[in-house]
């Protein structure tokens, strides 16, 4: 076992399936001999060469196309967006055109593609790079998406995203790329999508997270317990789709939810985890299920993320709105 | 035949100079019409940029800038083709173009706002037809053909220029930009910054082109490439362009130079993707060095002269870094509230839990 903060266990998940296939190509803007603006590909251009891990030219919309018609000719792209603000460039690639295209051939075409790209707020980017846009994919047929927490999780699920044949976009939050390490083995494992993982266990409240929020959640669970409240916190892990059956069997127990995400509140993830709830448990709940959300704003500038981004505060508002209701 | 109708093209995409690195004049006839005062102006705004760059990269470091995309060696490319422009022509920039927007302009204030992260820089004060420095490479540019055809159609004798670098030149939206823009015959020019670097992409990684310029032949427009280090050369071909734009043929001018700096203050490191020789070799081509020696040997330019632009320069950096810190911190409740003419119900909701949440 290593130390790896998650960046790290990003890069070993990479070097092990271009290790294991020789059909996984990984290639974005500044990934091949830069290495990734966030380090994300360091050293896998010298270990793997340059026709395995390599630079395009500056166009997302034709990183998404090429990955097409690499995943056509039986290839498995790992392509980057380096930010995820850019993935407006290449929407018709990723949702118009590699998810349909199973259903499209009826069959026929799969599209094995893993789009990897970095989100979230709190590191102070420019406009459109920390976007939480997960929304607009999870509402799109025939995607997957990922979104790890930790770097144990980053390691397996990312296995499990480039082994799939199906696309996923897997998320990678920037403000845990470094912000703590975690035993993570050496050796290749996988971890299951669509699978969500209770981070904390509790009895009286489910907090349903992913990404950051799934450490707002923890943080703001540590500092109810001071106060006699224990919470759950269920980590998503894969977004679309939700696994609603882990949910269903935290929320019988507790009997409240609150769901967490730091995406605006309109059509977001967290109104689909609450409404799974209702559809399914009504009868089980003691209170509704309350959101933690962004206002419904574009993401703010630089300098009003602070103000702006979802925190332990909300977060513990919302747990004693439904605990007292 | 096809091979050489290529080569032949390509052949013909020599780079214009006008200065060459001695500050000597290669190029009469092509000198363009300036007076001694506008030459002097030229040098007062490369140098005054210079400083000015130098201040916001250690203002960075010590965390009082925000975003910031260093633009020394890139002066007399940005600087030189602004200077051709009418107070009322448009600018759409990238990230990098802030000294065009400046020279225009915009106050330093407010580009210190925008680097912040503030709403306010994005501001543009009455008049002014600038847009807001653009994130989203190539976005610019599309946008660049419909303000020049929005100019055409309200009869003004004015043109849009915009600029991107040698990667925005891989991205649709460049060649759309060109082609529509050619379509509708509109006041257009469009500025290829070729840095030879995007990020740490190297240029010939990004087109089998010779040249960018070249690519205004697809288009069907006005191509020339352009010593980006001379500043005369670049004002002559803007010049040039902007006259041709307004008689119907829109032009893409590549300027070639090099950014000193790392990409951004956050976190590039060039060490990783270019030499320290190639660095040299640029630095050989300085385009404040050869200008000066051009003015100097003109008796228009001296020691004096060039120490009062540096203080003037530092006085004004100080002052507009104190109105910046002076500016009110950014509320939620200020970006609800610019969102829409009308607040719709969600957003209405909101604007009064957080005025509350405020309050408190
Ligand atoms: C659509 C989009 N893709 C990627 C980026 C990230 N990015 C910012 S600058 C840059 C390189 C740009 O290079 P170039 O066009 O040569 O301009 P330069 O920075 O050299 O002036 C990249 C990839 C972005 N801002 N927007
Ligand atoms: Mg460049």
């Amino acid at each position: 076992m290593a130390q790896m903060t998650m960046i790290q266990a990003i890069t070993d998940a990479m070097r092990t399936e271009l290790k294991n296939d020789e059909n996984v190509l990984v290639f974005g803007e500044d990934v091949g001999k830069n290495g990734g603006v966030f380090r994300a590909t360091e050293g896998l251009q010298d270990e793997f060469g340059e026709e395995r891990v390599f630079d395009t030219p500056l166009a997302e919309s034709g990183i998404g196309g090429l990955s097409i018609g690499l995943g056509l000719t039986g290839f498995r792209p790992v392509m980057e967006i380096q930010f995820f603000g850019f993935v407006f460039e290449t929407m018709d690639a990723v949702v118009g055109q590699m998810a349909r295209m199973r259903y499209r051939s009826g069959g026929h075409y799969n599209m094995p593609v893993t789009i990897r790209s970095p989100f979230g707020g709190g590191v102070k980017t420019p406009e459109l790079h920390a976007d939480s846009l997960e929304g607009l994919i999870a509402q799109s047929p025939g995607v997957r998406v990922v979104i790890p927490s930790t770097p144990y999780d980053a390691k397996g699920l990312l296995i499990s995203s480039i082994r799939n044949n199906d696309p996923v976009v897997f998320l990678e939050h920037m403000k845990l790329y470094r912000s703590f390490r975690e035993e993570v083995p050496e050796e290749e494992y996988t971890i299951d999508l669509d699978k969500a993982d209770v981070k904390r266990e509790g009895k009286d409240v489910t907090l349903i997270a992913y990404g950051a929020m799934v450490h707002t959640s923890l943080k703001a669970a540590e500092e109810l317990s001071e106060e006699g409240i224990e919470a759950e916190v269920i980590d998503l892990r894969t977004i679309s789709p939700i696994d609603i059956e882990t949910i269903l069997e935290s929320v019988k127990k507790t009997n409240r939810a609150v769901v967490v995400q730091e995406a605006q509140k309109m059509a977001g993830i967290a109104a689909s985890v609450a409404a799974a709830i209702t559809d399914e448990a009504i009868l089980h709940l003691e209170a509704p299920v309350l959101r933690v959300t962004a206002p419904d704003t574009v993401f703010p500038f630089a300098a009003a993320e602070d103000v702006w981004l979802p925190n332990e505060t909300d977060v513990k508002e919302r747990v004693k709105a439904v605990i007292n209701f | 035949m096809a091979e050489k109708t290529l080569k032949n093209i390509e052949e013909q995409f020599e780079m214009f100079q006008i200065l060459n690195e001695e500050g000597k004049i290669v190029n009469k006839d092509a000198l363009p019409d300036l007076s001694d005062e506008e030459l002097q102006e030229l040098m007062r705004r490369m140098v005054y940029t210079r400083i000015w760059d130098q201040r916001a990269i250690s203002l960075n470091r010590q965390g009082r800038l925000g975003f910031y995309a260093p633009v020394a060696g890139q002066e007399a490319s940005m600087l030189g083709s602004q200077f051709s422009l009418d107070k009322e022509d448009w600018i759409l920039p990238g990230y990098r173009d802030i000294p065009q927007m400046v020279w225009h302009g915009m106050s330093l204030h407010q580009a210190f706002l925008f680097s912040r992260g503030h709403f306010k820089g994005g501001q543009m004060a009455e008049g002014l037809n600038l847009v807001m420095p653009q994130i989203i490479i190539g976005a610019q540019i599309i946008q660049t053909a419909g303000v020049a055809l929005g100019l055409k159609r309200r009869g003004k004798d004015n043109v849009a220029i915009t600029y991107t670098g040698d990667g925005g030149a891989s991205q649709g939206d460049f060649y759309e930009g060109m082609n529509f823009a050619g379509a509708y015959k509109a006041p257009a020019i469009f500025v290829v910054q070729n840095n030879y670097f995007a990020i740490s992409v190297p240029v010939e990684e990004q087109s089998a082109a010779k040249t960018i310029a070249q690519k205004a032949v697809a288009a069907g427009i006005n191509g020339i490439q352009v010593d980006g280090m001379d500043v005369l050369a670049v004002y002559a071909a803007t010049k040039e362009a902007r006259k041709n734009a307004l008689e119907g043929t829109p032009t893409l001018i590549e300027t070639l130079t090099y950014r000193y700096g790392p990409h951004t203050m956050a976190g590039d490191d060039p060490t990783r993707y270019r030499t320290s020789e190639l660095d040299s070799e640029w630095e050989k081509k300085d385009p404040i060095v050869r200008f000066r020696k051009y003015l100097e040997s003109k008796k228009l330019w001296s020691e004096e002269e060039e120490n009062k632009v540096v203080e003037k320069a530092k006085e004004e950096i100080k002052a507009a870094i104190k109105e910046t810190d002076e500016v009110a911190p950014q509320k939620v409740t200020d970006l609800i509230g610019n969102m829409f003419e009308e607040l719709p119900v969600n957003l209405q909701q909101q604007m009064d839990e957080y005025k509350e949440k405020e309050s408190k």
